[in-house]
Protein backbone atom coordinates (compact mmCIF):
# COMPACT_ATOMS: atom_id res chain seq x y z
CA UNK A 1 0.00 0.00 0.00
CA UNK A 2 0.89 3.43 -0.87
CA UNK A 3 -0.51 7.04 -0.02
CA UNK A 4 -0.48 10.26 -1.42
CA UNK A 5 -1.80 13.53 -0.03
CA UNK A 6 -2.69 16.63 -1.75
CA UNK A 7 -4.04 19.70 -0.06
CA UNK A 8 -6.40 22.03 -2.23
CA UNK A 9 -8.03 24.93 -0.71
CA UNK A 10 -11.66 23.29 -0.20
CA UNK A 11 -10.38 19.59 0.67
CA UNK A 12 -7.76 17.03 0.78
CA UNK A 13 -7.04 14.30 -1.67
CA UNK A 14 -5.85 10.96 -0.72
CA UNK A 15 -4.85 8.32 -2.97
CA UNK A 16 -4.20 5.29 -1.96
CA UNK A 17 -2.67 2.17 -4.35
CA UNK A 18 -2.66 -1.28 -3.76
CA UNK A 19 -3.83 -3.17 -0.43
CA UNK A 20 -5.42 -2.47 2.50
CA UNK A 21 -5.46 -5.02 4.67
CA UNK A 22 -4.89 -5.60 8.21
CA UNK A 23 -1.20 -5.08 7.98
CA UNK A 24 -1.39 -2.08 6.11
CA UNK A 25 -4.96 -0.27 7.57
CA UNK A 26 -3.41 0.97 10.16
CA UNK A 27 -1.20 3.24 8.64
CA UNK A 28 -3.76 4.31 5.68
CA UNK A 29 -6.10 5.02 9.22
CA UNK A 30 -3.23 7.08 10.64
CA UNK A 31 -2.98 9.03 7.47
CA UNK A 32 -6.55 10.42 7.63
CA UNK A 33 -6.41 10.87 11.46
CA UNK A 34 -3.48 13.15 10.67
CA UNK A 35 -5.81 15.19 8.37
CA UNK A 36 -8.41 15.43 10.91
CA UNK A 37 -5.82 16.18 13.32
CA UNK A 38 -5.14 19.29 11.42
CA UNK A 39 -8.41 20.30 11.18
CA UNK A 40 -9.09 19.22 7.78
CA UNK A 41 -12.68 17.69 7.60
CA UNK A 42 -13.19 17.28 3.55
CA UNK A 43 -11.37 14.53 2.23
CA UNK A 44 -11.51 12.92 -1.32
CA UNK A 45 -9.93 9.36 -1.66
CA UNK A 46 -8.65 8.53 -5.07
CA UNK A 47 -9.10 4.44 -5.27
CA UNK A 48 -8.33 4.54 -9.14
CA UNK A 49 -5.30 1.95 -8.35
CA UNK A 50 -6.23 0.55 -5.26
CA UNK A 51 -5.85 -3.32 -5.61
CA UNK A 52 -7.98 -4.71 -2.43
CA UNK A 53 -9.35 -3.81 0.96
CA UNK A 54 -10.67 -5.88 3.33
CA UNK A 55 -13.07 -4.77 6.13
CA UNK A 56 -9.84 -2.74 7.73
CA UNK A 57 -10.38 -0.35 5.53
CA UNK A 58 -13.48 -0.12 6.13
CA UNK A 59 -13.57 0.33 9.69
CA UNK A 60 -10.99 2.93 8.78
CA UNK A 61 -13.74 4.64 6.62
CA UNK A 62 -16.28 4.62 8.68
CA UNK A 63 -14.21 5.78 11.31
CA UNK A 64 -13.14 8.51 9.26
CA UNK A 65 -17.02 9.60 7.91
CA UNK A 66 -18.15 9.50 11.81
CA UNK A 67 -14.92 12.11 12.65
CA UNK A 68 -15.71 14.16 9.14
CA UNK A 69 -19.47 14.24 9.66
CA UNK A 70 -19.37 15.37 13.22
CA UNK A 71 -20.99 19.07 13.71
CA UNK A 72 -21.32 19.11 10.04
CA UNK A 73 -17.78 20.16 9.51
CA UNK A 74 -17.21 18.20 6.80
CA UNK A 75 -17.44 14.60 4.70
CA UNK A 76 -15.10 11.94 3.13
CA UNK A 77 -15.93 11.19 -0.82
CA UNK A 78 -14.55 8.25 -2.78
CA UNK A 79 -13.81 8.43 -6.20
CA UNK A 80 -12.75 5.88 -9.07
CA UNK A 81 -13.56 2.87 -6.59
CA UNK A 82 -12.93 -0.52 -8.72
CA UNK A 83 -15.62 -2.73 -9.27
CA UNK A 84 -14.90 -5.44 -6.93
CA UNK A 85 -14.07 -2.94 -4.15
CA UNK A 86 -17.36 -1.55 -4.56
CA UNK A 87 -19.11 -4.93 -4.38
CA UNK A 88 -17.57 -5.55 -1.28
CA UNK A 89 -18.72 -2.11 -0.09
CA UNK A 90 -21.94 -2.76 -1.02
CA UNK A 91 -22.36 -6.15 0.66
CA UNK A 92 -21.08 -4.61 3.59
CA UNK A 93 -23.98 -1.77 3.30
CA UNK A 94 -21.50 1.09 2.97
CA UNK A 95 -22.31 2.44 0.29
CA UNK A 96 -25.15 4.96 1.50
CA UNK A 97 -22.57 6.27 4.23
CA UNK A 98 -20.24 7.28 1.35
CA UNK A 99 -20.68 9.82 -2.18
CA UNK A 100 -19.03 8.27 -4.93
CA UNK A 101 -17.60 9.85 -7.94
CA UNK A 102 -16.55 9.14 -11.47
CA UNK A 103 -13.32 10.67 -11.07
CA UNK A 104 -10.85 12.62 -8.24
CA UNK A 105 -11.41 15.86 -10.17
CA UNK A 106 -15.70 15.62 -9.42
CA UNK A 107 -14.73 14.53 -5.88
CA UNK A 108 -12.79 17.41 -5.33
CA UNK A 109 -14.92 19.41 -7.51
CA UNK A 110 -18.27 17.98 -5.17
CA UNK A 111 -16.61 20.46 -2.23
CA UNK B 1 -15.17 -40.51 12.20
CA UNK B 2 -11.92 -38.46 12.50
CA UNK B 3 -9.16 -40.17 11.43
CA UNK B 4 -11.17 -39.93 8.31
CA UNK B 5 -11.68 -35.76 7.97
CA UNK B 6 -7.70 -36.18 8.93
CA UNK B 7 -6.63 -38.03 6.09
CA UNK B 8 -8.64 -36.40 3.68
CA UNK B 9 -7.38 -32.85 4.84
CA UNK B 10 -3.73 -34.49 4.82
CA UNK B 11 -4.30 -34.66 0.63
CA UNK B 12 -5.02 -30.97 0.52
CA UNK B 13 -2.19 -28.61 0.27
CA UNK B 14 -1.65 -26.64 3.01
CA UNK B 15 0.54 -24.39 3.72
CA UNK B 16 1.70 -23.16 7.63
CA UNK B 17 1.96 -19.32 8.03
CA UNK B 18 3.30 -17.14 10.77
CA UNK B 19 -0.26 -15.81 12.64
CA UNK B 20 0.97 -12.06 11.78
CA UNK B 21 -1.11 -9.29 9.25
CA UNK B 22 2.05 -9.33 7.13
CA UNK B 23 1.41 -13.24 5.74
CA UNK B 24 -1.85 -11.96 4.67
CA UNK B 25 -0.91 -11.30 1.34
CA UNK B 26 0.63 -14.81 0.90
CA UNK B 27 -2.21 -16.28 2.57
CA UNK B 28 -4.28 -14.33 -0.67
CA UNK B 29 -1.87 -15.24 -2.88
CA UNK B 30 -2.47 -19.35 -2.20
CA UNK B 31 -6.02 -19.12 -2.07
CA UNK B 32 -5.85 -17.42 -5.54
CA UNK B 33 -3.59 -19.56 -6.94
CA UNK B 34 -5.54 -23.06 -6.06
CA UNK B 35 -8.92 -21.15 -7.58
CA UNK B 36 -7.56 -19.82 -10.76
CA UNK B 37 -6.29 -23.03 -11.34
CA UNK B 38 -9.50 -24.48 -10.61
CA UNK B 39 -11.11 -22.28 -13.39
CA UNK B 40 -12.47 -20.09 -10.96
CA UNK B 41 -13.48 -16.16 -12.31
CA UNK B 42 -11.48 -13.44 -11.54
CA UNK B 43 -14.26 -11.97 -9.58
CA UNK B 44 -15.18 -15.33 -7.05
CA UNK B 45 -11.39 -15.49 -6.70
CA UNK B 46 -11.58 -11.29 -5.02
CA UNK B 47 -14.50 -12.79 -2.96
CA UNK B 48 -12.20 -16.03 -1.77
CA UNK B 49 -9.21 -14.15 -0.84
CA UNK B 50 -11.06 -11.57 1.22
CA UNK B 51 -13.49 -13.73 2.91
CA UNK B 52 -9.96 -16.30 3.49
CA UNK B 53 -8.64 -12.73 4.35
CA UNK B 54 -11.09 -12.20 6.61
CA UNK B 55 -10.82 -15.06 8.54
CA UNK B 56 -7.18 -15.40 9.46
CA UNK B 57 -7.37 -11.56 10.19
CA UNK B 58 -9.80 -12.88 13.19
CA UNK B 59 -7.60 -15.68 13.72
CA UNK B 60 -4.63 -13.52 14.42
CA UNK B 61 -6.39 -10.85 15.96
CA UNK B 62 -8.86 -12.77 18.59
CA UNK B 63 -7.75 -16.44 18.61
CA UNK B 64 -4.11 -15.47 19.24
CA UNK B 65 -4.27 -12.46 20.67
CA UNK B 66 -1.55 -11.93 23.21
CA UNK B 67 0.47 -15.04 21.89
CA UNK B 68 3.50 -14.39 20.08
CA UNK B 69 5.47 -17.25 17.36
CA UNK B 70 1.67 -18.53 17.17
CA UNK B 71 1.15 -20.22 13.28
CA UNK B 72 -2.06 -21.55 11.19
CA UNK B 73 -2.73 -23.39 8.54
CA UNK B 74 -4.18 -23.00 5.49
CA UNK B 75 -5.50 -25.50 2.57
CA UNK B 76 -7.12 -24.88 -0.07
CA UNK B 77 -8.58 -27.26 -2.73
CA UNK B 78 -10.99 -27.45 -5.69
CA UNK B 79 -13.49 -30.18 -4.90
CA UNK B 80 -15.54 -31.33 -8.02
CA UNK B 81 -17.32 -27.68 -8.67
CA UNK B 82 -16.48 -26.25 -5.25
CA UNK B 83 -13.73 -24.82 -3.43
CA UNK B 84 -13.15 -25.73 0.38
CA UNK B 85 -10.97 -23.65 2.06
CA UNK B 86 -9.35 -24.75 5.63
CA UNK B 87 -7.60 -22.87 8.54
CA UNK B 88 -6.99 -24.43 11.37
CA UNK B 89 -5.29 -22.48 14.40
CA UNK B 90 -4.33 -23.85 17.99
CA UNK B 91 -5.56 -20.39 20.18
CA UNK B 92 -8.53 -19.45 21.46
CA UNK B 93 -12.23 -20.92 20.46
CA UNK B 94 -13.55 -18.11 18.88
CA UNK B 95 -16.94 -19.41 17.22
CA UNK B 96 -18.53 -16.83 14.35
CA UNK B 97 -21.74 -18.09 14.97
CA UNK B 98 -21.61 -15.98 18.72
CA UNK B 99 -20.87 -12.84 16.97
CA UNK B 100 -23.83 -10.67 16.35
CA UNK B 101 -24.36 -9.53 12.97
CA UNK B 102 -24.15 -6.10 12.25
CA UNK B 103 -26.79 -3.93 11.35
CA UNK B 104 -26.19 -2.62 7.84
CA UNK B 105 -29.32 -0.30 7.85
CA UNK B 106 -28.30 1.77 11.14
CA UNK B 107 -27.12 5.27 10.28
CA UNK B 108 -23.86 6.62 10.21
CA UNK B 109 -23.22 6.91 14.21
CA UNK B 110 -24.60 3.93 15.33
CA UNK B 111 -22.89 1.67 12.32
CA UNK B 112 -21.27 -0.72 14.32
CA UNK B 113 -17.37 -1.52 13.50
CA UNK B 114 -16.93 -4.97 14.69
CA UNK B 115 -18.12 -8.35 13.26
CA UNK B 116 -17.77 -6.86 9.57
CA UNK B 117 -15.87 -9.05 8.99
CA UNK B 118 -17.76 -11.93 9.70
CA UNK B 119 -20.65 -11.03 7.95
CA UNK B 120 -18.95 -11.12 4.49
CA UNK B 121 -17.11 -14.15 5.11
CA UNK B 122 -21.22 -15.71 5.50
CA UNK B 123 -21.68 -13.41 2.24
CA UNK B 124 -18.97 -14.18 0.50
CA UNK B 125 -19.11 -17.99 0.65
CA UNK B 126 -21.66 -20.35 0.25
CA UNK B 127 -20.99 -22.54 3.72
CA UNK B 128 -18.88 -21.71 6.51
CA UNK B 129 -18.09 -24.22 9.25
CA UNK B 130 -16.33 -23.93 12.37
CA UNK B 131 -15.07 -26.34 14.94
CA UNK B 132 -13.19 -26.32 18.04
CA UNK B 133 -10.96 -29.59 19.34
CA UNK B 134 -9.73 -29.68 22.36
CA UNK B 135 -6.65 -31.85 20.77
CA UNK B 136 -6.68 -30.80 17.26
CA UNK B 137 -7.06 -26.93 17.54
CA UNK B 138 -9.74 -24.76 15.32
CA UNK B 139 -10.98 -25.44 12.60
CA UNK B 140 -13.06 -23.28 9.67
CA UNK B 141 -14.20 -24.54 6.65
CA UNK B 142 -15.37 -22.55 3.94
CA UNK B 143 -17.23 -23.45 0.95
CA UNK B 144 -17.96 -22.04 -2.89
CA UNK B 145 -19.11 -23.61 -6.07
CA UNK B 146 -17.85 -22.29 -9.20
CA UNK B 147 -20.56 -20.35 -11.13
Amino acid sequence: MEISTQEFKHCDLLKVTGRVDSATAPEFSKTLEDINNNGRFKIAIDMSELEYMSSAGFRALLATQRNCKRYNRGELVLAAVPERIREALELAGFTELFRTFENPLEAVGSF
Amino acid sequence: MTWRRHLVLSFMPSYTFPAKFEFLDEIRDFVAEVAREGGFTEKTIYSLQLATDEAASNIIEHAYAGIPDATLSVACEVRGDEIVITLQDTGRPFDPENVREPNLKADLSNRQIGGLGIYLMRKLMDSVQYEANANAGNTLTMTKRRV
